[in-house]
């Protein structure tokens, strides 16, 4: 064994440990540059046609946090764009061919939301009619909401290879929209986007639960904690649907990674669902909590169908098998969401409950984090039960990676780097809403509107 | 009909021109910026930078993204090479470009008034252009060692070679040139006589290093790589069109008049000297491991690289358009009344 871990291999780890660096920090950022613009759009939207200022502040508000962390995002996404070479050279290489298309066609997408943010930020007040700035985010949306699109077809065809043959190791015969629109595809992108979407919600329900229970329930907290929640409400339902899609794609296209993820290891009839619990020696199943036949249910809608198991596959193609606990906790996770926002509403329209209730609210405030780490283990999920491939049946982790030793060095390097953004990032958002109170900015808002209407009332 | 593999290099080489012009204005400007923090002659042009830069920081990002998604998704083997060779200077500019994205994001909440934070912020932008250039120099041949399968940079050659020190020298004066003319322009249209004055000085005196800079990179590029070297002189018409651009905007900006047509004709002077270089190499993108035709994709993915590339440019020129139109052209949004 020791033989194995010579240099070569040692690059291999510090690689996959680089890149898995990169995206963990990334995803956080690129989620929130999804699913937030959605809300702003709403809540602007709200604001012209109810004529309620809390509304159009709220997208104010958001907006003005919001653009931190896109430049995070925006910095953090430049060096995948740059490490997708770097770190991964021999694939950039053999993969480029095939996957080029969605690459070229997200950062157009990209470019698209960059350029109308740009305008929507510096823009406010500046048309005489609200629905033209509004407009403005509609564009910031649909990039958004393509980027994450093509950047998950990308995915998509790693998991699923397809739209190509294979001649002497090189991709020939090369359909760039069959590769892009993969059978992982559907499924990876519905998932990916109604997540993007609940998690930019729990974000911004959180803050609003967080404010109330700090300083009370003022009137601009309660609208906001009502609108978000709704909102959680719809797309913990879409994720727990796109959950159980992608449940099913895997078991019919990638039965070792859902059976890996189930400790499913004997294929058989009318298999039962595992949660938790751990593996003995022998890899038997200890003190986990079963559910009689529900994984044939989940895998293919039929208590009785039967579930490929994970010792159909030889031994060196087996994902490892620590998935089994990110998955438990990333669907764990969703319905808890699911869970605290349906109790919202049940509080809101009982009338003998109070939605302002204080462990109501701690529930919101806790929907934060949860919905962030779900969408960090859905991803550790995915990305851990493809192993041991790149491109799964084409080319191994291995063969992908660079041989520079440099790699490691840089592992450190960027890891600072993050530490250094993700602090300045928390402490620069603190001090943009510390200081600055609603009822203040209402208040700015009201006296900057006078005087302009004072102006034109006296032309000079 | 034209071959795609030609179709994408030029685009590329196009988004690499328009990278390198609107990356020299966001640069330069970081370094003026620090330079009148330091000389306390912030008040007089800082707020006109970041009247600009603000709206159009991310666009800049973006063309970069743009051109490196471009040359591997077009030349796959580019990834192999540049990927493997460039890992350290590649990341160094990512650390670099990190650091600068990040100030945007920081400026209108507190940093500006720190002069570490706007000494860094001026040092990457002399930086970024420098580590960036290294990836032209590389291309030359002669920088990079292909052993068993290993592809690995010589470092020490790349160090002592005066052709990698001409055109990091080159990046570094002409990024600031294009900045004060630019930095120039925009004062001029929101008739800011005090910032005028500063930034035409500081246009004027980057003009002198910029034409030194370029011959000098010339002359040492006619001893390594006289393939490319003939190939320019081939083209050498180029070349005296760019001087000839150059020699116009410096006598527009020395008489004080027409600072937009002054900045047209440096961006066409570093437009001929750009597409003479690029022509030069041809057919070589790296010289000699990677050439245009052995190193394109497959035809069916060409194809669909440049459809995507025409769709793409249907929204973003309508897109651009507006941008320039709001921000830069909008005369009472530069004068700071919006």
């Amino acid at each position: 064994m020791e033989v194995l871990f010579s240099l070569a291999i040692d690059t291999v780890l510090w690689s996959r440990l680089l890149t898995g660096l990169t995206l963990t920090f990334h995803v956080i950022f690129a989620t929130v540059g999804v699913g937030i613009p959605l809300m702003i759009s709403i809540a602007e939207f709200i604001g012209i046609r109810k004529r309620d200022k809390h509304y159009s502040l709220m997208a104010k508000r958001w907006t003005r946090g919001f653009i931190i962390s896109v430049a995070v995002g925006v910095v953090t996404g430049t060096a995948i764009a740059l490490q997708l070479a770097i770190v991964w050279p021999n694939f950039m290489q053999m993969a480029g061919n095939v996957i080029a298309l969605p690459l070229f066609m997200e950062v157009f997408a990209f470019f698209f939301e960059a350029i109308f943010l740009g305008i929507y930020l510096y823009t406010w007040d500046r048309f005489r009619n609200p629905y033209i700035h509004w407009l403005l985010t509609l564009p910031i949306v649909a990039g958004a909401t393509m980027s994450a699109f093509f950047i998950t077809t990308v995915n998509g065809f790693m998991n699923q290879p397809e739209g190509f043959l294979l001649e002497a190791g090189q991709f020939t015969a090369v359909n760039p929209l069959q590769a892009m629109f993969n059978t992982a595809t559907p499924s990876k992108v519905f998932h990916v986007l109604s997540s993007a979407y609940l998690t930019g919600a729990a974000l911004l329900a959180g803050i609003a639960a967080f404010s109330i229970l700090k300083k009370g329930p003022t009137v601009y907290a309660k609208k906001a904690l009502k609108l978000m929640m709704s909102v959680v409400l719809i797309f913990s339902i879409l994720t727990a649907l796109a959950g159980d899609i992608s449940a099913k794609f895997l078991a019919e296209h990638q039965p070792e990674k859902l059976a890996a993820a189930e400790w499913h290891f004997e294929t058989e009839k009318g298999a039962d669902l595992i949660l938790l619990g751990w593996l003995n020696a022998e890899r038997e199943v200890v003190g986990a909590l079963r559910i009689p036949k529900a994984l044939s249910f989940l895998a293919f809608g039929d208590f009785n169908s039967e579930v490929t198991g994970l010792d159909e596959f030889p031994l060196d193609e087996q994902p490892p098998l620590i998935v089994h606990y990110l998955f438990d906790l990333m669907a764990g996770t969703g319905f808890m969401l699911l869970a605290i926002s349906v109790l919202y509403f049940v509080f809101v329209f009982w009338k003998k409950r109070d939605e302002f209730n204080r462990w109501l609210l701690r529930g919101i405030v806790l929907t934060t984090p949860l919905a962030f780490l779900g969408v960090e283990l859905g991803w550790f999920y995915a990305e851990i039960g493809r192993q041991p491939w790149m491109i799964r049946g084409y080319m191994r982790v291995e063969e992908a990676a660079t041989s520079s030793p440099s790699v490691r060095i840089l592992f450190f390097v960027f890891l600072l780097l993050y530490i250094v953004l993700g602090t300045l990032c928390v402490l620069v958002l603190r001090r943009l809403f510390r200081n600055r109170s609603v009822e203040a900015e209402l208040e700015k808002a009201a006296k900057a509107k006078q005087v302009r209407l004072e102006e034109k009332g006296e032309p000079v | 009909m034209i071959n795609y593999e030609l179709v994408g290099i030029s685009v590329l080489w196009l988004f690499l021109y328009g990278y390198l012009i609107v990356a020299s204005i966001d640069f330069g400007a970081g370094f003026f910026a620090f330079y009148a923090k330091a000389t306390k002659q912030d008040h007089l042009i800082n707020r006109l930078i970041s009247r600009y830069l603000s709206p159009v920081w991310e666009i800049t990002n973006v063309f970069f993204v743009f051109f490196l998604i471009g040359i591997i998704g077009f030349f796959p083997s580019t990834a192999y090479y540049y990927g493997s060779s460039l890992i350290v200077p590649g990341s160094i500019a990512v650390v670099l470009l990190a650091i600068r994205g990040s100030f945007y994001a920081f400026e209108n909440y507190g940093s500006k008034k720190s002069l570490i934070y706007l000494f860094l912020y001026g040092a990457t932008g002399l930086l970024i252009p420098a580590s960036l250039s290294v990836a032209l120099t590389v291309s030359e041949g002669g920088f990079i060692i292909e052993n068993g399968g290993v592809v690995s940079l010589k470092y020490w050659t790349l160090l002592t070679s005066p052709l990698s020190w001409s055109i990091v020298g080159l990046s570094v004066v002409s990024v600031l040139f294009i900045s004060g003319a630019f930095l120039s322009f925009y004062a001029a249209r929101a008739n800011d006589q005090p910032a005028l004055k500063l930034l035409r000085t500081f246009a004027l005196f980057w003009s002198t290093p910029t034409i030194i800079a370029a011959f000098t990179a010339i002359i040492y590029l006619s001893v390594h790589n006289e393939r490319h070297f003939n190939n320019m002189m081939d083209l050498w018409w180029l070349l005296a069109l760019s001087v000839g651009f150059f020699l116009v905007a410096i006598w527009l900006l020395y008489k004080g008049q027409r600072y937009g047509l002054a900045f047209m004709c440096i961006m066409l002077q570093f437009l001929c000297a750009f597409f003479a270089y690029g022509i030069g190499q041809y057919p070589y993108i790296l010289d000699p491991y990677i050439t245009i035709q052995e190193g394109a994709t497959q035809e069916a993915m060409g194809i669909a690289l440049v459809s995507a590339f025409i769709g793409g440019l249907l929204l973003l020129i309508p897109s651009l358009i507006l941008v320039f139109r709001l921000f830069l052209f909008d005369a009472d949004y530069v004068k700071g009344n919006k």
